[in-house]
């Protein structure tokens, strides 16, 4: 019998050469005569080992990794397949510490099984919660993830099924299912692993929440840096649409239902909801006025569902073990998983699924090992680009959207990323705000222009140009773009500013520092400080929030 | 905000080929709600970048004006509205990235190259994006060049790319 191979066929082991590293076991195995059948499965997350190769054996799979081409060789003239005793031989990859002691829910087949074979899926549970939904009435799959506690894993962490009901209780012809998979966070890869790796698991939750509140029609949008999740998803989409899974009669239960891949152009604001939906019908990703929420007018001016690809992928297992199950893990009012990315100057970076209620002290140190570099870890920053930076006396918080939020931080989308003793935190400052000027939609004021004024003010200050002006006149900035902006692009961006002025205060005074020369002493300064706010929030005011 | 690309609005006019080619990329799509960007990807993925002389004939087809599409092409980073070089190479400046000495290849690239970000080398092997991320943050730093990501880059692993790229020092 063939000896079967997994290699993973995902973009993080692809970038460390696992097609290579694929083509090279093909090519030794047949030099030598070895039957063997590769299987080109999902990854782990355990993206440190990553080219991880697998063999299937009596004793379970047994790893090997982090392998390269030039490894291949001498692993074969170790007896590879069965190479025990080389030296990247991990044994059984189940029995791993950082993978056993996760809790997988979403991520419970990511890696195990061959991603486009549904065969493989349902053998592996596949089906089983929209089985159960099809016989279930709307309302009672409403009811279910409302009582789950399931919010959003996008970042608002909105109740999912309050959106649900919403969209549920709209009477529409049309109603829309929207998949978020824009994914624009730096520090995230959950939604990319999950199209890369249990595609078929996002379409079951999407056809779930189509036949809950009525929708016929689901489009994902799917970020353009991802060309092989866009590969995975469409074969996917195509196999389950020829399974019956999809189209006008979903497996004879005489329902319609069908998704839409649309892939996005670049723009890191798409990933909010409502410039998500304007890029959907077309035209230039900018923010909408809210209300009306998308959920009562949304895409083409009907009810629409969007949530992000992760809360959608947590919905078959609420309804094959029932919300009470899933309401059961988690951690105050944060129920249910999240799919944790450990990621930058880490050691052992990858996917951790846990129940909310683990540190970040827990996470950087247990599973990720400290940091790649083997210097201190001396900032995290946590929810992206939006993100707060976090120093080591805050890594005793625990992975729980209001534990965060008391700490002027959030949780966004679960990445974390890690900085060691050689950041400089005005520098990350100054990149929060240059982001934002890069990636405003130019609607509000305080957010394109601001941001703009925020580069400069920090350069300035990094200068040790009018030191103390300048920091007056940057948090008057951050307030400015706090409260004077219309979506959480220039809502947010003050928060890793002000985090790093926070806790970092020393690398913002530069040794050229210079007291008291600045023209804008005193009353100067404070009318110069207010012009400026009102420069900022007169043109706002004209908008009309 | 995306910066405010320079090439004229007409542009080049179109010979009969590319035109007819167009055509047939875009009369196929025209039914799609909200057409508009997987027409353009269907153009730019054919042409390398959207000629302005397609312009109007999007617009014509999707019942837009003009101004419309290029406005929806000038908002989205991904369109470009001039031939890009043989090689596209994207380079990661997102914080895992940062934190994994992605400034350090930044620097490398910029004085290896000879041109900064948006700008294409002039011998038209390599042209060099930013990007925000590319998912690959636990293997970071990371860059993209053409479709294929690659990650635990150093300052050797990238120069070796640009090697490929048929560029020489
Ligand atoms: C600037 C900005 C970027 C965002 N990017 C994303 C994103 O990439 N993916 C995502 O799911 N949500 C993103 N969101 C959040 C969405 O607006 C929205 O809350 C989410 O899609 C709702 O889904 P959920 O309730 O399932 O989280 C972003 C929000 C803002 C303000
Ligand atoms: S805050 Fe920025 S991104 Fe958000 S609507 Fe205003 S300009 Fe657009
Ligand atoms: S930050 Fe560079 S790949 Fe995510």
């Amino acid at each position: 019998m063939n000896v079967r191979i997994y290699v993973p066929r995902d973009t993080s082991a692809n970038a460390c050469g696992a097609d290579e590293v694929a083509a090279a076991i093909d090519e030794h195995a047949q030099a030598r005569g070895i039957a063997i059948e590769l299987v080109r499965n999902g990854s782990r997350g355990m993206c440190w080992l990553e080219p991880l190769v697998e063999v299937e054996t009596e004793r379970g799979r047994i790893g090997f990794g982090p392998l390269t081409v030039e490894a291949v060789a001498g692993l074969f003239d170790a007896g590879f397949p069965n190479a025990d005793t080389h030296a990247l031989c991990l044994g059984p990859v189940e029995d791993i510490d950082w993978l056993k002691q996760q809790q997988r829910v979403c991520f419970s087949r990511n890696g195990i099984i061959d991603p486009i074979s549904l065969d493989d899926f349902e053998a592996h549970g596949g089906w089983q919660g929209a089985r159960r939904a099809l016989a279930m009435t709307p309302q009672d799959i409403v009811s279910a993830v409302t009582e789950s506690g399931l919010r959003g894993r996008g970042g608002a962490a909105f109740p999912c099924g309050i959106k649900w009901q919403t969209v549920h209780d709209q009477p529409a012809a049309q109603k829309f299912i929207v998949c978020n998979a824009d994914e624009g966070d730096s520090g995230t890869f959950s939604d990319r692993m999950i199209l890369e790796g249990d595609p078929y698991r996002l379409i079951e939750g999407m056809l779930i929440a189509g036949i809950a509140c009525g929708a016929t029609q689901a489009y994902v949008y799917l970020r353009s840096e991802y060309p092989l999740a866009r590969r995975v998803l469409s074969e996917a989409i195509l196999r389950a649409r020829t399974a019956g899974w999809l189209g006008a009669d979903v497996a004879g239960s005489g329902r319609a239902f069908d998704i839409d891949l649309r892939i996005g152009a670049g723009a890191y604001i798409c990933g909010e909801e409502t410039s998500l939906l304007e890029s959907l019908e077309g035209k230039r990703g900018q923010v909408r006025f809210k209300p009306p929420l998308p959920a009562i007018k949304g895409l083409f001016g009907q009810p629409t569902v969007i949530n992000n690809l992760i809360t959608l992928a947590s919905v078959p297992d609420v309804l094959v073990n029932g919300a009470q199950w899933y309401r059961d893990l988690g951690y105050g009012r944060s129920r249910g998983t999240l799919p944790i990315q450990l990621t930058g100057n880490i050691r052992r970076g990858g996917l951790v699924e846990l129940g909310f209620g683990v540190s970040l002290r827990e996470l950087l140190y247990d599973y990720g090992g400290g940091s790649a570099s083997g210097r201190p870890i001396r900032a995290v920053q946590v929810g992206g680009p939006l993100g707060a930076y976090l120093p080591e006396s805050q890594f005793d918080t625990v992975i729980d959207y209001e534990a965060f939020a008391a700490i002027d931080a959030m949780l966004g989308h679960g990445g974390i990323v890690v900085f060691d003793d050689t950041v400089d935190m005005a520098e990350q400052a100054r990149f929060a705000m240059e982001f934002c000027a890069i990636e405003s939609c130019g609607k509000c004021t305080p957010c394109r222009i601001g941001s703009r004024r925020g580069v400069e003010v920090i350069d300035r200050l990094r200068q040790g140009v009018d030191a103390q002006a300048n920091r007056v006149l940057l948090d008057s900035l951050c307030d400015t773009m706090q409260h004077g902006s219309l979506c959480a692009l220039g809502g947010l961006t003050p928060l890793p500013v002000k985090s790093a002025l926070r806790h970092f205060s020393e690398d913002f005074h530069s040794t050229k520092v210079q007291l008291c020369r600045s023209p804008f002493r005193g009353d100067a300064f404070q009318q110069a400080a207010s012009a400026m706010n009102d420069l900022l929030q007169e043109p706002w005011q004209h908008i009309g929030k | 905000m995306k910066p405010v690309a320079k090439s004229s609005p007409a542009g080049n006019p179109l010979d009969a080929d590319t035109r007819s080619c167009i055509e047939q990329i875009i009369q196929p799509m025209t039914g799609l709600p909200g057409a508009l960007l997987p027409i353009l990807h269907a153009i730019q993925d054919a042409f390398g970048h959207v000629p302005a002389a397609s312009v109007p004939l999007i617009a014509n087809a999707l019942n837009l004006s003009r101004a419309e599409v290029h406005g929806v092409i000038s908002f989205y980073h991904d369109f470009r509205s001039t031939q890009p070089g043989r090689h596209v190479l994207k380079l990661c400046r997102a914080e895992a990235c940062q934190a994994m000495g992605a400034r350090a290849l930044e620097a490398q690239l910029v004085s290896r190259l000879g041109i900064g970000f948006h700008e294409t080398t002039a011998d038209g092997s390599i042209t060099l994006e930013p990007v925000y991320c590319l998912g690959n943050c636990a293997c970071a730093p990371s860059a993209m060049l053409d479709d294929k990501v690659h990650g635990r880059l150093t300052l050797q692993r990238l120069d070796a790319l640009i090697d490929g790229c048929g560029k020489a020092s």
